[in-house]
Protein backbone atom coordinates (compact mmCIF):
# COMPACT_ATOMS: atom_id res chain seq x y z
CA UNK A 1 0.00 0.00 0.00
CA UNK A 2 1.26 3.45 -0.84
CA UNK A 3 1.18 5.74 2.18
CA UNK A 4 -0.71 9.02 2.14
CA UNK A 5 2.62 10.85 2.08
CA UNK A 6 3.85 8.78 -0.87
CA UNK A 7 0.63 9.46 -2.76
CA UNK A 8 0.99 13.15 -2.00
CA UNK A 9 4.53 13.21 -3.37
CA UNK A 10 3.58 11.17 -6.43
CA UNK A 11 0.60 13.47 -7.08
CA UNK A 12 3.00 16.42 -7.16
CA UNK A 13 5.17 14.67 -9.77
CA UNK A 14 2.08 13.79 -11.82
CA UNK A 15 1.03 17.45 -11.77
CA UNK A 16 4.23 18.35 -13.66
CA UNK A 17 3.72 16.02 -16.64
CA UNK A 18 1.01 15.47 -19.28
CA UNK A 19 -0.04 11.98 -18.16
CA UNK A 20 0.35 10.11 -14.83
CA UNK A 21 2.49 7.36 -16.35
CA UNK A 22 5.09 9.97 -17.34
CA UNK A 23 5.80 10.30 -13.61
CA UNK A 24 6.40 6.57 -13.07
CA UNK A 25 10.16 6.80 -12.59
CA UNK A 26 9.72 9.58 -10.07
CA UNK A 27 7.11 7.45 -8.29
CA UNK A 28 9.52 4.51 -8.14
CA UNK A 29 12.18 6.81 -6.70
CA UNK A 30 9.77 7.98 -4.01
CA UNK A 31 8.91 4.40 -3.01
CA UNK A 32 12.56 3.37 -3.03
CA UNK A 33 13.46 6.37 -0.89
CA UNK A 34 11.11 5.05 1.81
CA UNK A 35 11.74 1.31 1.55
CA UNK A 36 15.29 1.13 0.23
CA UNK A 37 14.10 -0.94 -2.75
CA UNK A 38 11.03 -1.62 -4.91
CA UNK A 39 9.26 -4.87 -4.01
CA UNK A 40 6.83 -6.64 -6.34
CA UNK A 41 4.01 -5.36 -4.15
CA UNK A 42 5.26 -1.77 -4.31
CA UNK A 43 5.71 -2.09 -8.06
CA UNK A 44 2.08 -3.16 -8.45
CA UNK A 45 0.90 -0.34 -6.19
CA UNK A 46 2.78 2.24 -8.26
CA UNK A 47 1.62 0.68 -11.53
CA UNK A 48 -2.00 0.83 -10.43
CA UNK A 49 -1.58 4.40 -9.19
CA UNK A 50 -0.12 5.77 -12.43
CA UNK A 51 -2.24 3.60 -14.73
CA UNK A 52 0.29 1.15 -16.16
CA UNK A 53 0.49 -2.62 -16.16
CA UNK A 54 3.00 -4.10 -13.72
CA UNK A 55 4.87 -5.65 -16.63
CA UNK A 56 5.28 -2.32 -18.40
CA UNK A 57 6.42 -0.59 -15.23
CA UNK A 58 8.85 -3.41 -14.46
CA UNK A 59 10.36 -3.03 -17.93
CA UNK A 60 11.10 0.57 -16.97
CA UNK A 61 12.23 -0.22 -13.42
CA UNK A 62 14.67 -2.92 -14.48
CA UNK A 63 16.13 -0.73 -17.24
CA UNK A 64 17.73 1.66 -14.81
CA UNK A 65 20.77 0.79 -12.71
CA UNK A 66 19.68 2.63 -9.60
CA UNK A 67 16.16 1.27 -9.17
CA UNK A 68 16.66 -1.73 -6.90
CA UNK A 69 14.26 -4.63 -7.49
CA UNK A 70 15.89 -6.71 -4.77
CA UNK A 71 16.41 -5.77 -1.12
CA UNK A 72 19.63 -3.94 -0.36
CA UNK A 73 21.50 -3.30 2.85
CA UNK A 74 21.16 -0.17 4.95
CA UNK A 75 24.00 1.35 2.93
CA UNK A 76 24.83 0.75 -0.72
CA UNK A 77 28.46 0.89 -1.80
CA UNK A 78 28.85 1.81 -5.48
CA UNK A 79 32.40 1.12 -6.62
CA UNK A 80 33.41 2.75 -9.90
CA UNK A 81 34.80 0.12 -12.29
CA UNK A 82 35.19 2.36 -15.36
CA UNK A 83 38.33 3.12 -17.27
CA UNK A 84 40.11 5.81 -15.22
CA UNK A 85 39.55 3.88 -12.00
CA UNK A 86 40.76 0.74 -13.79
CA UNK A 87 44.00 2.46 -14.79
CA UNK A 88 44.43 3.78 -11.25
CA UNK A 89 43.96 0.33 -9.74
CA UNK A 90 40.41 0.04 -8.44
CA UNK A 91 40.76 -3.78 -8.31
CA UNK A 92 42.81 -3.45 -5.14
CA UNK A 93 39.89 -1.59 -3.55
CA UNK A 94 37.48 -4.22 -4.85
CA UNK A 95 39.50 -7.11 -3.41
CA UNK A 96 39.82 -5.34 -0.08
CA UNK A 97 36.07 -4.73 0.09
CA UNK A 98 35.31 -8.36 -0.79
CA UNK A 99 37.63 -9.42 2.02
CA UNK A 100 36.55 -6.92 4.66
CA UNK A 101 32.82 -7.36 4.08
CA UNK A 102 32.91 -11.01 3.02
CA UNK A 103 30.58 -10.31 0.08
CA UNK A 104 30.86 -10.29 -3.70
CA UNK A 105 29.21 -7.82 -6.09
CA UNK A 106 25.43 -7.90 -5.76
CA UNK A 107 25.50 -9.33 -2.25
CA UNK A 108 24.55 -7.89 1.13
CA UNK A 109 26.45 -8.42 4.36
CA UNK A 110 24.88 -10.89 6.81
CA UNK A 111 24.09 -8.06 9.24
CA UNK A 112 22.28 -6.13 6.50
CA UNK A 113 24.71 -3.23 6.78
CA UNK A 114 26.18 -3.01 3.27
CA UNK A 115 25.34 -4.01 -0.30
CA UNK A 116 28.25 -3.86 -2.75
CA UNK A 117 27.63 -2.98 -6.40
CA UNK A 118 29.89 -2.11 -9.33
CA UNK A 119 29.09 1.21 -10.92
CA UNK A 120 29.81 3.12 -14.11
CA UNK A 121 32.13 6.12 -14.10
CA UNK A 122 31.27 8.47 -11.22
CA UNK A 123 32.60 11.52 -13.09
CA UNK A 124 35.50 12.23 -10.78
CA UNK A 125 38.23 10.62 -12.89
CA UNK A 126 40.98 13.04 -11.86
CA UNK A 127 40.59 11.66 -8.33
CA UNK A 128 40.40 7.94 -9.19
CA UNK A 129 39.78 5.43 -7.77
CA UNK A 130 36.41 6.46 -6.37
CA UNK A 131 33.31 5.02 -4.75
CA UNK A 132 30.04 6.27 -3.33
CA UNK A 133 28.30 5.11 -0.18
CA UNK A 134 24.70 6.36 -0.13
CA UNK A 135 25.08 10.07 -0.98
CA UNK A 136 28.74 10.37 -0.06
CA UNK A 137 31.56 10.39 -2.61
CA UNK A 138 35.04 9.14 -1.67
CA UNK A 139 37.95 9.86 -3.98
CA UNK A 140 41.68 9.17 -4.32
CA UNK A 141 40.97 5.94 -2.46
CA UNK A 142 43.58 3.75 -0.90
CA UNK A 143 42.99 0.39 0.76
CA UNK A 144 44.29 1.89 4.01
CA UNK A 145 41.40 4.38 4.14
CA UNK A 146 38.64 1.80 3.80
CA UNK A 147 38.21 0.87 7.49
CA UNK A 148 37.79 4.49 8.50
CA UNK A 149 35.28 5.09 5.71
CA UNK A 150 33.24 1.95 6.41
CA UNK A 151 33.16 2.70 10.15
CA UNK A 152 31.12 5.83 9.47
CA UNK A 153 28.15 3.69 8.50
CA UNK A 154 26.20 1.63 11.02
CA UNK B 1 44.31 34.03 -20.99
CA UNK B 2 40.55 34.43 -20.90
CA UNK B 3 38.57 31.76 -19.05
CA UNK B 4 34.98 32.96 -19.28
CA UNK B 5 33.32 29.73 -18.14
CA UNK B 6 35.44 29.09 -15.07
CA UNK B 7 36.45 32.62 -14.06
CA UNK B 8 34.16 32.57 -11.03
CA UNK B 9 34.77 28.96 -10.03
CA UNK B 10 37.12 28.39 -7.12
CA UNK B 11 37.61 24.70 -6.26
CA UNK B 12 36.57 23.97 -2.71
CA UNK B 13 34.55 27.16 -2.36
CA UNK B 14 30.75 27.36 -2.55
CA UNK B 15 29.41 28.71 -5.85
CA UNK B 16 28.39 32.35 -6.15
CA UNK B 17 24.95 33.18 -4.81
CA UNK B 18 22.63 35.01 -7.18
CA UNK B 19 23.49 38.36 -5.60
CA UNK B 20 27.23 37.68 -5.87
CA UNK B 21 26.80 36.43 -9.43
CA UNK B 22 24.92 39.59 -10.41
CA UNK B 23 27.74 41.73 -8.96
CA UNK B 24 30.23 40.16 -11.38
CA UNK B 25 27.94 40.69 -14.35
CA UNK B 26 25.67 37.68 -13.97
CA UNK B 27 22.33 37.65 -15.84
CA UNK B 28 23.38 40.66 -17.97
CA UNK B 29 22.87 38.56 -21.10
CA UNK B 30 19.26 37.87 -20.08
CA UNK B 31 18.62 41.59 -19.69
CA UNK B 32 20.30 42.28 -23.01
CA UNK B 33 18.28 39.79 -25.07
CA UNK B 34 14.94 40.47 -23.40
CA UNK B 35 15.31 44.22 -23.90
CA UNK B 36 16.85 44.41 -27.31
CA UNK B 37 17.10 41.21 -29.32
CA UNK B 38 14.61 39.05 -31.15
CA UNK B 39 14.85 35.26 -30.76
CA UNK B 40 15.99 35.10 -34.39
CA UNK B 41 18.79 37.57 -33.64
CA UNK B 42 19.99 35.42 -30.73
CA UNK B 43 19.95 32.35 -32.98
CA UNK B 44 21.89 34.19 -35.68
CA UNK B 45 24.45 35.46 -33.16
CA UNK B 46 25.11 31.98 -31.79
CA UNK B 47 25.29 30.48 -35.25
CA UNK B 48 27.76 33.20 -36.26
CA UNK B 49 29.88 32.54 -33.13
CA UNK B 50 30.52 29.00 -34.43
CA UNK B 51 29.79 27.51 -31.00
CA UNK B 52 29.80 23.73 -31.42
CA UNK B 53 28.09 21.26 -29.08
CA UNK B 54 30.42 20.40 -26.22
CA UNK B 55 28.77 17.08 -25.41
CA UNK B 56 30.84 15.32 -28.03
CA UNK B 57 29.09 15.60 -31.38
CA UNK B 58 30.40 19.08 -32.17
CA UNK B 59 27.40 20.28 -34.18
CA UNK B 60 26.90 24.05 -34.61
CA UNK B 61 24.55 25.06 -31.80
CA UNK B 62 22.84 27.94 -33.60
CA UNK B 63 22.24 25.71 -36.61
CA UNK B 64 20.73 23.02 -34.36
CA UNK B 65 18.31 25.60 -32.94
CA UNK B 66 17.35 26.84 -36.41
CA UNK B 67 15.31 23.66 -37.06
CA UNK B 68 12.87 24.51 -34.26
CA UNK B 69 9.55 25.75 -35.70
CA UNK B 70 9.07 29.42 -34.82
CA UNK B 71 6.15 31.82 -34.98
CA UNK B 72 2.53 31.63 -33.94
CA UNK B 73 1.84 28.38 -35.80
CA UNK B 74 4.54 26.43 -33.93
CA UNK B 75 3.39 23.73 -31.51
CA UNK B 76 3.58 24.66 -27.83
CA UNK B 77 4.87 24.28 -25.23
CA UNK B 78 8.40 24.05 -26.53
CA UNK B 79 11.06 22.55 -24.31
CA UNK B 80 14.70 23.20 -23.57
CA UNK B 81 16.70 20.47 -21.82
CA UNK B 82 20.17 20.81 -20.34
CA UNK B 83 21.95 17.49 -20.78
CA UNK B 84 23.76 17.13 -17.46
CA UNK B 85 23.82 13.33 -17.57
CA UNK B 86 27.61 13.24 -17.76
CA UNK B 87 28.27 9.50 -17.94
CA UNK B 88 30.94 9.09 -20.61
CA UNK B 89 33.71 7.19 -18.80
CA UNK B 90 36.69 9.41 -18.17
CA UNK B 91 34.61 12.59 -18.36
CA UNK B 92 34.29 14.99 -15.45
CA UNK B 93 34.02 18.46 -17.00
CA UNK B 94 30.33 19.29 -16.61
CA UNK B 95 30.58 18.43 -12.93
CA UNK B 96 33.00 21.38 -12.58
CA UNK B 97 30.49 23.79 -14.15
CA UNK B 98 27.45 22.36 -12.33
CA UNK B 99 28.99 22.41 -8.88
CA UNK B 100 31.04 25.54 -9.42
CA UNK B 101 28.61 28.01 -10.99
CA UNK B 102 25.00 26.82 -11.36
CA UNK B 103 23.73 30.35 -12.09
CA UNK B 104 25.86 30.46 -15.24
CA UNK B 105 24.04 27.35 -16.48
CA UNK B 106 20.63 28.81 -15.62
CA UNK B 107 21.53 32.05 -17.40
CA UNK B 108 22.63 30.09 -20.47
CA UNK B 109 19.43 28.08 -20.38
CA UNK B 110 17.32 31.24 -20.32
CA UNK B 111 19.22 32.52 -23.38
CA UNK B 112 18.70 29.23 -25.23
CA UNK B 113 15.04 28.98 -24.22
CA UNK B 114 14.41 32.55 -25.40
CA UNK B 115 16.13 31.85 -28.72
CA UNK B 116 13.77 28.96 -29.48
CA UNK B 117 10.86 30.43 -27.47
CA UNK B 118 10.67 27.48 -25.09
CA UNK B 119 8.51 27.94 -22.01
CA UNK B 120 9.51 24.84 -20.03
CA UNK B 121 13.06 23.73 -19.29
CA UNK B 122 14.67 20.80 -17.52
CA UNK B 123 18.10 20.14 -16.11
CA UNK B 124 18.55 16.38 -16.67
CA UNK B 125 21.15 15.63 -14.00
CA UNK B 126 23.07 12.47 -13.24
CA UNK B 127 21.97 10.91 -9.96
CA UNK B 128 25.59 10.68 -8.78
CA UNK B 129 26.06 14.45 -8.79
CA UNK B 130 24.64 15.07 -5.32
CA UNK B 131 26.46 18.35 -4.69
CA UNK B 132 25.36 19.68 -8.08
CA UNK B 133 21.75 18.70 -7.34
CA UNK B 134 21.82 20.67 -4.13
CA UNK B 135 23.44 23.75 -5.68
CA UNK B 136 21.17 23.78 -8.74
CA UNK B 137 18.06 23.45 -6.57
CA UNK B 138 19.15 26.50 -4.57
CA UNK B 139 20.08 28.45 -7.69
CA UNK B 140 16.78 27.75 -9.47
CA UNK B 141 14.91 28.91 -6.37
CA UNK B 142 16.98 32.12 -6.24
CA UNK B 143 16.40 32.75 -9.95
CA UNK B 144 12.62 32.43 -9.50
CA UNK B 145 12.70 34.82 -6.53
CA UNK B 146 14.71 37.37 -8.52
CA UNK B 147 12.29 37.18 -11.44
CA UNK B 148 14.67 35.55 -13.95
CA UNK B 149 12.39 32.51 -14.10
CA UNK B 150 8.62 32.25 -14.05
CA UNK B 151 6.02 34.43 -15.71
CA UNK B 152 6.76 37.70 -17.54
CA UNK B 153 10.50 37.64 -16.91
CA UNK B 154 11.83 41.18 -16.22
CA UNK B 155 8.58 42.57 -17.64
CA UNK B 156 9.36 41.22 -21.11
CA UNK B 157 6.34 38.97 -21.53
CA UNK B 158 8.66 35.96 -21.87
CA UNK B 159 7.81 33.01 -19.58
CA UNK B 160 10.10 30.16 -18.57
CA UNK B 161 9.76 27.45 -15.95
CA UNK B 162 12.72 25.31 -14.92
CA UNK B 163 12.77 21.90 -13.25
CA UNK B 164 15.59 19.71 -11.99
CA UNK B 165 15.24 16.04 -12.97
CA UNK B 166 17.71 13.56 -11.54
CA UNK B 167 18.18 10.36 -13.51
CA UNK B 168 18.40 6.81 -12.20
CA UNK B 169 21.52 5.75 -14.00
CA UNK B 170 21.96 4.59 -17.57
CA UNK B 171 24.60 5.67 -20.10
CA UNK B 172 21.96 5.69 -22.86
CA UNK B 173 20.34 8.73 -21.23
CA UNK B 174 23.15 10.87 -22.64
CA UNK B 175 21.81 10.27 -26.16
CA UNK B 176 19.32 13.07 -26.63
CA UNK B 177 16.30 11.09 -27.82
CA UNK B 178 16.89 8.41 -25.15
CA UNK B 179 17.12 11.22 -22.62
CA UNK B 180 13.70 12.45 -23.75
CA UNK B 181 12.24 8.97 -23.27
CA UNK B 182 13.71 8.88 -19.76
CA UNK B 183 12.14 12.27 -19.02
CA UNK B 184 8.81 10.87 -20.19
CA UNK B 185 9.07 7.96 -17.74
CA UNK B 186 10.02 5.34 -20.30
CA UNK B 187 12.95 3.04 -20.95
CA UNK B 188 15.79 5.15 -22.30
CA UNK B 189 15.88 3.58 -25.76
CA UNK B 190 16.86 5.99 -28.49
CA UNK B 191 14.16 7.14 -30.91
CA UNK B 192 14.11 6.90 -34.68
CA UNK B 193 15.06 10.12 -36.46
CA UNK B 194 13.30 11.77 -38.21
CA UNK B 195 11.30 13.27 -36.69
CA UNK B 196 14.09 15.18 -35.01
CA UNK B 197 13.56 16.48 -31.46
CA UNK B 198 13.54 20.05 -32.76
CA UNK B 199 10.20 19.23 -34.39
CA UNK B 200 8.85 16.41 -32.21
CA UNK B 201 10.76 15.94 -28.98
CA UNK B 202 9.64 15.84 -25.37
CA UNK B 203 5.95 14.85 -25.20
CA UNK B 204 5.86 15.27 -28.97
CA UNK B 205 6.66 18.99 -28.80
CA UNK B 206 9.58 20.95 -30.28
CA UNK B 207 12.59 20.37 -28.05
CA UNK B 208 16.25 21.30 -27.90
CA UNK B 209 18.74 19.29 -25.85
CA UNK B 210 22.06 21.06 -25.25
CA UNK B 211 25.09 20.01 -23.22
CA UNK B 212 25.89 21.89 -20.00
CA UNK B 213 29.18 23.33 -21.26
CA UNK B 214 27.50 24.47 -24.49
CA UNK B 215 24.81 26.31 -22.54
CA UNK B 216 27.40 27.91 -20.24
CA UNK B 217 29.08 29.54 -23.27
CA UNK B 218 25.90 31.41 -24.24
CA UNK B 219 25.88 34.30 -21.74
CA UNK B 220 29.43 35.18 -22.75
CA UNK B 221 28.63 35.10 -26.46
CA UNK B 222 25.63 37.39 -25.94
CA UNK B 223 27.66 39.80 -23.79
CA UNK B 224 30.85 39.89 -25.86
CA UNK B 225 29.80 39.01 -29.39
CA UNK B 226 30.48 36.33 -31.96
CA UNK B 227 33.84 37.73 -33.08
CA UNK B 228 35.18 37.78 -29.51
CA UNK B 229 34.14 34.15 -29.06
CA UNK B 230 35.77 33.05 -32.30
CA UNK B 231 39.02 34.76 -31.33
CA UNK B 232 39.21 32.81 -28.07
CA UNK B 233 40.21 29.75 -30.09
CA UNK B 234 43.80 29.35 -31.28
CA UNK B 235 42.80 27.52 -34.45
CA UNK B 236 39.80 27.48 -36.76
CA UNK B 237 37.52 26.37 -33.90
CA UNK B 238 35.87 28.97 -31.68
CA UNK B 239 35.85 29.51 -27.94
CA UNK B 240 37.47 27.91 -24.96
CA UNK B 241 37.05 24.27 -23.94
CA UNK B 242 37.18 22.41 -20.68
CA UNK B 243 39.95 19.86 -21.13
CA UNK B 244 40.65 17.13 -18.61
CA UNK B 245 43.27 14.46 -18.07
CA UNK B 246 43.01 11.29 -15.98
CA UNK B 247 45.33 8.31 -15.59
CA UNK B 248 48.96 8.03 -14.52
CA UNK B 249 49.90 11.70 -14.86
CA UNK B 250 51.38 13.82 -12.08
CA UNK B 251 48.50 16.29 -11.68
CA UNK B 252 45.27 15.00 -13.21
CA UNK B 253 42.55 17.63 -13.48
CA UNK B 254 40.30 19.80 -15.62
CA UNK B 255 41.22 23.18 -17.10
CA UNK B 256 39.51 25.76 -19.31
CA UNK B 257 41.89 26.48 -22.17
CA UNK B 258 41.65 27.98 -25.64
CA UNK B 259 40.22 25.64 -28.25
CA UNK B 260 43.19 24.38 -30.26
CA UNK B 261 45.63 24.02 -27.34
CA UNK B 262 47.92 21.13 -28.24
CA UNK B 263 47.61 17.75 -26.58
CA UNK B 264 51.25 17.97 -25.49
CA UNK B 265 50.69 21.29 -23.75
CA UNK B 266 47.68 19.92 -21.87
CA UNK B 267 49.55 16.76 -20.89
CA UNK B 268 52.83 18.35 -19.91
CA UNK B 269 52.06 21.90 -18.76
CA UNK B 270 48.75 21.23 -17.03
CA UNK B 271 48.71 17.53 -16.17
CA UNK B 272 52.39 17.66 -15.22
CA UNK B 273 53.53 14.87 -17.53
CA UNK B 274 53.63 11.17 -16.71
CA UNK B 275 54.12 9.99 -13.15
CA UNK B 276 57.66 8.83 -12.36
CA UNK B 277 58.14 5.26 -13.50
CA UNK B 278 55.34 5.35 -16.08
CA UNK B 279 55.70 5.88 -19.82
CA UNK B 280 53.08 7.25 -22.19
CA UNK B 281 51.64 4.78 -24.71
CA UNK B 282 48.43 6.36 -25.93
CA UNK B 283 45.31 8.28 -25.00
CA UNK B 284 41.62 8.52 -25.67
CA UNK B 285 41.17 12.23 -26.45
CA UNK B 286 37.55 12.68 -25.42
CA UNK B 287 36.07 9.88 -23.38
CA UNK B 288 35.63 6.12 -23.75
CA UNK B 289 34.01 6.27 -27.18
CA UNK B 290 36.88 7.95 -29.03
CA UNK B 291 39.75 6.39 -30.99
CA UNK B 292 43.22 6.09 -29.45
CA UNK B 293 45.84 8.64 -30.35
CA UNK B 294 49.56 7.90 -29.83
CA UNK B 295 52.92 9.65 -29.54
CA UNK B 296 52.91 10.93 -33.12
CA UNK B 297 49.71 12.87 -32.44
CA UNK B 298 50.84 14.77 -29.34
CA UNK B 299 51.47 18.04 -31.15
CA UNK B 300 47.99 18.16 -32.64
CA UNK B 301 45.73 20.99 -31.54
CA UNK B 302 42.67 19.86 -29.60
CA UNK B 303 39.91 21.07 -31.89
CA UNK B 304 37.20 19.23 -33.79
CA UNK B 305 38.75 19.12 -37.30
CA UNK B 306 42.35 18.36 -36.20
CA UNK B 307 41.40 15.39 -34.02
CA UNK B 308 39.01 14.12 -36.66
CA UNK B 309 41.73 14.32 -39.32
CA UNK B 310 43.90 12.12 -37.09
CA UNK B 311 41.18 9.45 -37.13
CA UNK B 312 39.63 10.15 -33.76
CA UNK B 313 37.12 12.58 -32.24
CA UNK B 314 37.56 15.34 -29.72
CA UNK B 315 34.43 14.03 -27.98
CA UNK B 316 34.12 15.55 -24.53
CA UNK B 317 37.73 16.77 -24.50
CA UNK B 318 38.59 14.81 -21.36
CA UNK B 319 41.53 12.50 -22.04
CA UNK B 320 42.29 9.11 -20.55
CA UNK B 321 45.94 8.10 -20.61
CA UNK B 322 47.17 4.57 -21.31
CA UNK B 323 50.55 4.01 -19.64
CA UNK B 324 53.14 1.31 -20.26
CA UNK B 325 52.24 -0.61 -17.13
CA UNK B 326 48.58 -0.98 -18.03
CA UNK B 327 47.69 -3.81 -20.41
CA UNK B 328 46.11 -2.45 -23.61
CA UNK B 329 43.95 -5.59 -23.86
CA UNK B 330 42.72 -5.16 -20.29
CA UNK B 331 42.13 -1.46 -20.95
CA UNK B 332 40.08 -2.27 -24.06
CA UNK B 333 38.21 -5.06 -22.26
CA UNK B 334 37.22 -2.66 -19.50
CA UNK B 335 35.78 -0.27 -22.11
CA UNK B 336 33.91 -3.01 -23.98
CA UNK B 337 32.45 -4.40 -20.76
CA UNK B 338 31.05 -0.94 -20.07
CA UNK B 339 29.49 -0.62 -23.52
CA UNK B 340 28.10 -4.17 -23.52
CA UNK B 341 26.52 -3.54 -20.13
CA UNK B 342 25.07 -0.17 -21.11
CA UNK B 343 23.64 -1.23 -24.49
CA UNK B 344 19.90 -0.68 -24.28
CA UNK B 345 19.31 -3.98 -26.07
CA UNK B 346 16.95 -2.52 -28.64
CA UNK B 347 18.88 -3.34 -31.81
CA UNK B 348 20.44 -6.73 -32.48
CA UNK B 349 23.98 -5.83 -33.63
CA UNK B 350 24.64 -3.83 -30.47
CA UNK B 351 22.86 -6.18 -28.05
CA UNK B 352 24.57 -9.31 -29.40
CA UNK B 353 27.76 -7.91 -30.84
CA UNK B 354 29.12 -6.03 -27.84
CA UNK B 355 28.95 -9.02 -25.43
CA UNK B 356 30.62 -11.12 -28.16
CA UNK B 357 33.45 -8.61 -28.38
CA UNK B 358 33.71 -8.59 -24.59
CA UNK B 359 33.91 -12.40 -24.39
CA UNK B 360 36.67 -12.53 -27.03
CA UNK B 361 38.69 -9.85 -25.26
CA UNK B 362 38.25 -11.68 -21.97
CA UNK B 363 39.52 -14.89 -23.59
CA UNK B 364 42.54 -13.08 -25.03
CA UNK B 365 43.24 -11.40 -21.70
CA UNK B 366 43.16 -14.78 -19.92
CA UNK B 367 45.60 -16.26 -22.42
CA UNK B 368 42.94 -18.34 -24.15
CA UNK B 369 42.91 -16.28 -27.32
CA UNK B 370 43.28 -17.72 -30.81
CA UNK B 371 44.77 -15.97 -33.85
CA UNK B 372 41.37 -15.92 -35.58
CA UNK B 373 39.95 -13.95 -32.64
CA UNK B 374 41.68 -10.83 -33.94
CA UNK B 375 39.91 -11.22 -37.27
CA UNK B 376 36.58 -11.59 -35.46
CA UNK B 377 37.30 -8.36 -33.59
CA UNK B 378 38.24 -6.64 -36.86
CA UNK B 379 34.96 -7.89 -38.33
CA UNK B 380 32.99 -6.39 -35.45
CA UNK B 381 34.60 -2.99 -35.84
CA UNK B 382 33.12 -2.92 -39.35
CA UNK B 383 29.71 -4.43 -38.66
CA UNK B 384 29.06 -2.48 -35.46
CA UNK B 385 30.28 0.70 -37.14
CA UNK B 386 28.30 3.74 -38.27
CA UNK B 387 25.18 2.93 -40.26
CA UNK B 388 24.73 -0.63 -38.99
CA UNK B 389 23.14 0.09 -35.62
CA UNK B 390 20.15 2.10 -34.41
CA UNK B 391 22.18 4.72 -32.54
CA UNK B 392 25.77 5.77 -31.95
CA UNK B 393 26.50 3.60 -28.89
CA UNK B 394 28.01 0.60 -30.66
CA UNK B 395 29.89 2.66 -33.27
CA UNK B 396 31.28 4.67 -30.35
CA UNK B 397 32.34 1.45 -28.64
CA UNK B 398 34.15 0.34 -31.80
CA UNK B 399 36.31 3.48 -31.92
CA UNK B 400 38.71 2.55 -29.10
CA UNK B 401 38.63 -1.11 -30.21
CA UNK B 402 39.56 -0.50 -33.83
CA UNK B 403 42.35 1.88 -32.87
CA UNK B 404 43.65 -0.45 -30.13
CA UNK B 405 43.84 -3.20 -32.77
CA UNK B 406 45.72 -0.79 -35.00
CA UNK B 407 48.22 0.72 -32.56
CA UNK B 408 48.62 -2.12 -30.04
CA UNK B 409 48.13 -5.16 -32.26
CA UNK B 410 51.48 -6.63 -31.21
CA UNK B 411 50.28 -6.64 -27.62
CA UNK B 412 47.11 -8.50 -28.58
CA UNK B 413 49.23 -11.01 -30.54
CA UNK B 414 51.61 -11.51 -27.63
CA UNK B 415 48.68 -12.50 -25.39
CA UNK B 416 47.65 -15.08 -27.97
CA UNK B 417 51.10 -16.49 -28.72
CA UNK B 418 52.35 -16.52 -25.14
CA UNK B 419 49.02 -17.80 -23.76
CA UNK B 420 48.99 -15.29 -20.93
CA UNK B 421 48.85 -11.57 -20.24
CA UNK B 422 52.39 -10.16 -20.37
CA UNK B 423 51.36 -7.57 -17.78
CA UNK B 424 51.10 -8.57 -14.15
CA UNK B 425 48.31 -11.07 -13.50
CA UNK B 426 47.33 -9.02 -10.50
CA UNK B 427 46.16 -6.37 -12.93
CA UNK B 428 44.05 -8.70 -15.09
CA UNK B 429 40.58 -7.30 -15.09
CA UNK B 430 37.55 -9.47 -14.45
CA UNK B 431 34.15 -8.23 -15.46
CA UNK B 432 31.55 -8.19 -12.75
CA UNK B 433 28.94 -10.24 -14.57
Amino acid sequence: MLTAEEKHQIDHEISLVPAPKNACIEALKIVQQNHGWVSDESLKDVADYVGMSSAELDSVATFYNLIFRRPVGRHVILLCDSISCYVMGYEGIKEALHEKLNIQYGQTTADGRFTLLPNCCLGTCDCAPALMIDNDLYRNLTVEQLDEILNKYT
Amino acid sequence: MEKPLTQHIVPGRAPLSLKEYEKVGGYQSVRKILKGMTPQEVQALVKESDLKGRGGAGFNTGLKWSFVPMGDDAATPKYLVANADEMEPGTFKDRVLLEGNPHQLIEGMIVAAYAIQASISYVFLRWAYKVAAREITIAIQEAYEAGYLGQNILGSGFNLDMHLHTGVGRYMCGEETALLNALEGKRANPRAKPPFPQVSGLFGKPTIVNNVETLCCLPHIVNNGAEWFKKLGLTADAGTKLFGVSGRVKTPGCWELPMGTTIREILEDYAGGMQDGYLFRGLLPGGASTDFLVEEHLDLPMDYPSIQAAGSRMGTGTMIILDDQTCPVGFTLNLQHFFAQESCGFCTPCREGLPWVERILLAIDKGEGKPEHLLTLDFHTKYLGPGNTFCALAPGAMEPLQSALKYFREDFERHIHEHHCPWSKAKAWQPSI
